[in-house]
């Protein structure tokens, strides 16, 4: 793995990309091929690779690499490539601050804080996890309360456990992840609540981490109450109704030393918010163009900042599209601009990109609202017009739906805006 | 160890008491019970040092509200901790409520408290216009402030110490005796002497007086829940707002913290249990119901961090400040709110309470009131912070990604004394942001694990039982040590 390698920061970059997990490499190397001379990739670890330095569990790469890498190993492919060019990747460093000149407040520990001018801006900080907070579970404030992913934190970089017997609130990937995890190191895992009538994670995750090892999953319930006065004593859990409202004569106590929340991923967007980018409620994210362009010239954003993806692959196809286009940007080669607004419709929480051009081939990404089987996903125009479809088997909202669609699909389309759908099939 | 002067109870009262007496040639101490202070209602309340109109004029809480507000301003520039007036409104809501605006009217012209005045709606939308439309009027009081109470709490006591306080943090007072010259005060680790004792114990004041034969009072714990918001909220209400206040409460507030983030609370329950501060959903409910009436833009989807705080509120519901019938044992007791506002005035009064019985007070000629004030990274201007780091690498890295929290901070922090995770969240705000401690929690371990030379097992969040990670079985049954345990150490 590597760490900080420039000998000294230059005053200005053509591309400055903040984050340095897979979606931060790619874009760099992407830039580089499409023209940019000078490019910083700035993280806040010491060690570059994102997230992934922490899941050394197996399963990334199939799409990029033709082959099942652990995350680790998948950041090590990427970085590999950063290192073989003439990129500079500063770590254990920070973006304080990007203007609207944008002109990068950067703290580092060669320089302390410094001012740096950049002709493009790749944002690549990835997702926070939801906290506590996010769900106001009442009761009290004890130790042994952590997110999935700091628990996979101490366990896999340091070597310690979040406590003996714990309860994980919310069935997201890294809460699944870790629910085996810790059941191998012993740790007694009683049981996974999740609000929903179904899981969050991905159904292989589901089989592998918690059926494979009798983990109990309780759909339709959740954590209504924290106890202890300094540590975790228990936690009271309770079935929802189908509005979600916990019935509250039918919860019970579950007695454990740690709760683990895994209630999802919100993209880290204190950059975002600071550049005034325009921010889409659904994703939490920036609005991007075709190009991954966010509502300010010369500001790019790829990967978990801009929604949240279930599989590092995607991130990085979205990464070189990115890192690509900021390349061009600099070069004077920006393609035209977008001319078709996609809009979500039914069964359709979102779409990414928000705009596209008929003139070029797209992968639109979108996750549905809820699950549904034998659907169709169908484009219509606004005088009601199906402009394409295509049948699904099925969908669930822990699987991103991605669509490659050709130019040739849009010829005869002009009508600046298509509304996404996902439903039942028409024949039924 | 012999003192003059023994201070039960650590937190702003007794710190406030021991910053002011240590201008004293005298030999003091304060003990706290838990690990560090600052840790009873001190660090959960609202902040507000209340413009100084709110109580009456003829109680004790009433004169040393007002007296206390005007020592804040000297505080904070000798201390260097956040202390704002940002102002306050008390709205009337319907035309019932009007009678109470004009006992606040009555209370500030009584006290002699400049700039107090009504406020028409049209002036309450103009100058606050995320109010409610249903605001018939509004009493506004310049006088008001906000600061960060915990850090308030860390910077006297530390003054305190610098002064020569012995400062003893884990020492629980169990019994006191009176042995016909002193009061022997036991604690699980130490017998000291004193000759007075001040019961500045805030919940368990009771308790301590029974201790000292004088146990005529009983503390009423009073449950506040409060909410703190997304700082997306930042800047939609300028002033703190008070409703109307009932008999037992100040009502549900809207507190533009020192640090700009909104926050909304706090009830107001009565409860036995001194050490319930657990929050609930009817809490949630009460404040949010309450709060929407005030500033309609107001709602659940932007809680970041809940907490409940006590109140120490004794029978006849004023403080309790003064001699006792056991010679040398004074109470600060009942100091519910607004005993922060109070505090610096309790402890003026406390050293004019111990001239009258007979202490000999002389001033020290070698008092230092200004102390250090700590680096605070986020709040400097970009050159200002340019220079810093250029000087001072132990400020290059960032611990703290929501709040801006650089690792010297958190070194300066544990130097000043945080032995715990909260210790060091409300000396520096690391984990009080957006992601609660998510990118911050190991990196402060990891600094207190090295600089305490304690492993990461043995840190606490709070002190007693809060522990915060343990041993992998391997590590436990000795066949592998796993990595990392002491990270930095090697
Ligand atoms: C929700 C809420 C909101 C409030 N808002 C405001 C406000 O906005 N403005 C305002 O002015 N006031 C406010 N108050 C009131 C204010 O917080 C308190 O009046 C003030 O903090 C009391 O300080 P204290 O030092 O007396 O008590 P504490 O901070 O509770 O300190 C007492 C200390 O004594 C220690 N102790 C107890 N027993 C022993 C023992 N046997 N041996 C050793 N140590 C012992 C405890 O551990 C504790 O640290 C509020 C209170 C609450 C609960």
């Amino acid at each position: 793995m590597i760490t900080s390698n420039p000998r000294h920061l230059r005053g200005s970059y053509d591309v400055v990309v903040v984050g340095a997990g897979p979606a931060g490499l790619e874009a760099a190397v992407a830039a580089q091929d499409a023209g940019a001379d000078h490019i910083l990739v700035v993280d806040r670890e010491t060690e570059a690779g994102g997230i992934l330095v922490q899941c050394i569990h197996s399963g990334f790469g199939l799409h990029r690499f033709g082959q099942e890498l652990t995350g680790p190993e998948y950041a090590q492919r990427v970085l590999t490539q950063v290192v073989k060019r003439n990129i500079d990747v500063v770590t254990d460093a920070f973006v304080l601050d990007v203007d609207r000149e944008r002109r990068v407040k950067l703290m580092t520990q060669e320089e302390g804080v410094s001012l740096i001018d950049a002709q493009a801006i790749v944002l690549a900080m990835g997702a926070r996890e939801r906290t506590r907070a996010a769900i106001h579970i009442p009761g009290t404030r004890p130790a042994g309360i952590f997110t999935a992913g700091m628990a996979q934190r101490l366990v896999n970089l340091y070597g310690l456990l979040p406590g003996r017997r714990a309860v994980l609130l919310g069935s997201g990937d890294i809460g699944l992840i870790m629910a085996r995890r810790l059941t191998l190191e012993g740790v007694e895992v009683v049981g996974v609540f999740e609000l929903m009538p179904y899981a969050n994670g991905l159904n292989r995750n589901i089989v592998q981490c918690l059926h494979d090892f009798d983990i109990p999953l309780h759909l339709s319930t959740t954590v209504v109450e924290i106890h202890g006065r300094d540590r975790v004593e228990k936690v009271t859990v309770a079935p929802v109704d189908a509005n979600l409202r916990p019935q509250m004569e039918r919860a019970w106590d579950v007695p454990c030393d740690t709760l683990l929340i895994s209630i999802g991923l919100i993209p880290e967007n204190e950059l975002s918010e600071q550049l005034r980018l325009r921010i889409d409620p659904m994703t939490n994210g920036p609005v991007v163009t075709s190009t991954m362009e966010c509502s300010r010239n010369g500001v790019f954003a790829c990967g978990n900042v801009v929604h949240i993806h279930d599989l590092v692959d995607f991130v990085s196809a979205e990464a070189m599209l990115a890192g690509r286009s900021a390349g061009r940007y600099v070069a004077g080669a920006a393609p035209p601009a977008d001319n078709v607004r996609l809009l979500p419709g039914e069964n359709v929480a979102y779409c990414v990109p928000h705009t596209i051009s008929t003139e070029r081939e797209h992968t639109i990404y979108m996750r549905t609202r809820r699950p549904l089987e034998a659907c169709s996903l169908r484009l219509t125009d606004l005088g009601g017009k199906v402009i394409y479809e295509k049948k699904l088997r099925y969908v669930f909202p822990a699987e991103m739906v991605n669509l490659k669609l050709r130019p040739a699909v849009l010829h005869h389309f002009h009508n600046g805006a298509l509304r996404v759908d996902v439903a039942p099939r028409a024949d039924g | 160890m012999l003192y003059d002067v023994l201070i039960i109870g650590g937190g702003i009262v007794g710190g406030a008491i021991a910053r002011e007496l240590s201008r004293y040639e005298l030999r003091i101490a304060l003990c706290e019970k838990e690990v560090e202070v600052g840790f009873g209602a001190t660090k959960a309340n609202s902040g507000i040092i209340h413009g100084g109109h709110h109580a009456a004029p003829d109680t004790l809480k009433g004169r040393l509200e007002w007296a206390g507000n005007q020592l804040w301003d000297e505080l904070a520039a000798e201390l260097g901790f956040g202390f704002e007036r940002i102002g306050e409104l008390t709205v009337a809501l319907y035309d019932e409520q009007t009678p109470v605006l004009d006992r606040l009217l009555h209370h500030a012209a009584v006290k002699g408290i400049p700039g107090v005045e009504l406020w028409t709606p049209e002036r309450i939308q103009q100058e606050e216009p995320a109010l409610s439309h249903d605001i018939i009027a509004a009493v506004y009081a310049p006088t008001t402030g906000v600061v960060n109470p915990y850090e308030a709490c860390y910077a006297l006591a530390e003054n305190a110490a610098q002064n020569g306080v012995d400062i003893l943090t884990g020492f629980p007072v169990l019994r006191l005796h009176w042995n016909g010259e002193l009061w022997e005060v036991m604690t699980p680790g130490a017998r000291l002497a004193s000759r007075f004792v001040i019961n500045a114990a805030g919940l368990y004041a009771d308790q301590v007086a029974a201790m000292a034969g004088v146990g005529n009072f009983a503390i009423h714990p009073r449950k506040g829940q409060e909410y703190l918001l997304d700082k997306r909220l930042r800047g939609l209400v300028k002033r703190v707002i008070f409703p109307c206040p009932s008999p037992v409460s100040k009502g549900i507030l809207i507190i533009p913290t020192y640090d700009g983030t909104l926050m909304v609370g706090p009830t107001a329950e009565d409860t036995t249990d001194r050490e319930d501060r657990s929050t609930s959903a009817e809490g949630a409910r009460t404040v949010f119901d309450a709060v929407r009436r005030l500033a309609p833009g107001i709602n659940e989807k932007d809680i970041i961090a809940q907490f409940a705080g006590l109140r120490a509120s004794a029978d006849g519901e004023d403080f309790i400040i003064g001699p006792t019938a056991r010679r040398g044992f004074i109470n600060a007791a009942g100091i519910q709110s607004p005993g922060l506002t109070a505090a610096p005035a309790i402890a003026r009064m406390i050293v004019e309470i111990l001239q009258a019985e007979n202490l000999p007070m002389t001033l020290r000629n070698d008092f230092v009131g200004r102390a250090p004030h700590p680096v605070h990274f986020a709040a400097l201007s970009t050159q200002e912070q340019i220079a810093l780091t250029l000087r001072h690498p132990r400020y290059r890295r960032i611990v703290c990604r929501c709040e801006t929290v650089t690792e010297g901070e958190v070194i300066d922090a544990i130097e000043r004394g945080a032995s715990t995770l909260d210790g060091i969240k409300f000396r520096t705000r690391a984990g009080m942001g957006r992601c609660q401690g998510g990118f911050c929690t190991i990196r402060c371990m990891e600094l207190l694990s090295r600089l305490r030379r304690l492993p990461m097992t043995a840190l606490t969040k709070r002190g007693a039982d809060s522990w915060l990670v343990c041993e992998r079985q391997e590590a436990v049954n000795g066949d592998e040590r796993a990595p990392g345990i002491e990270v930095g150490d090697a």
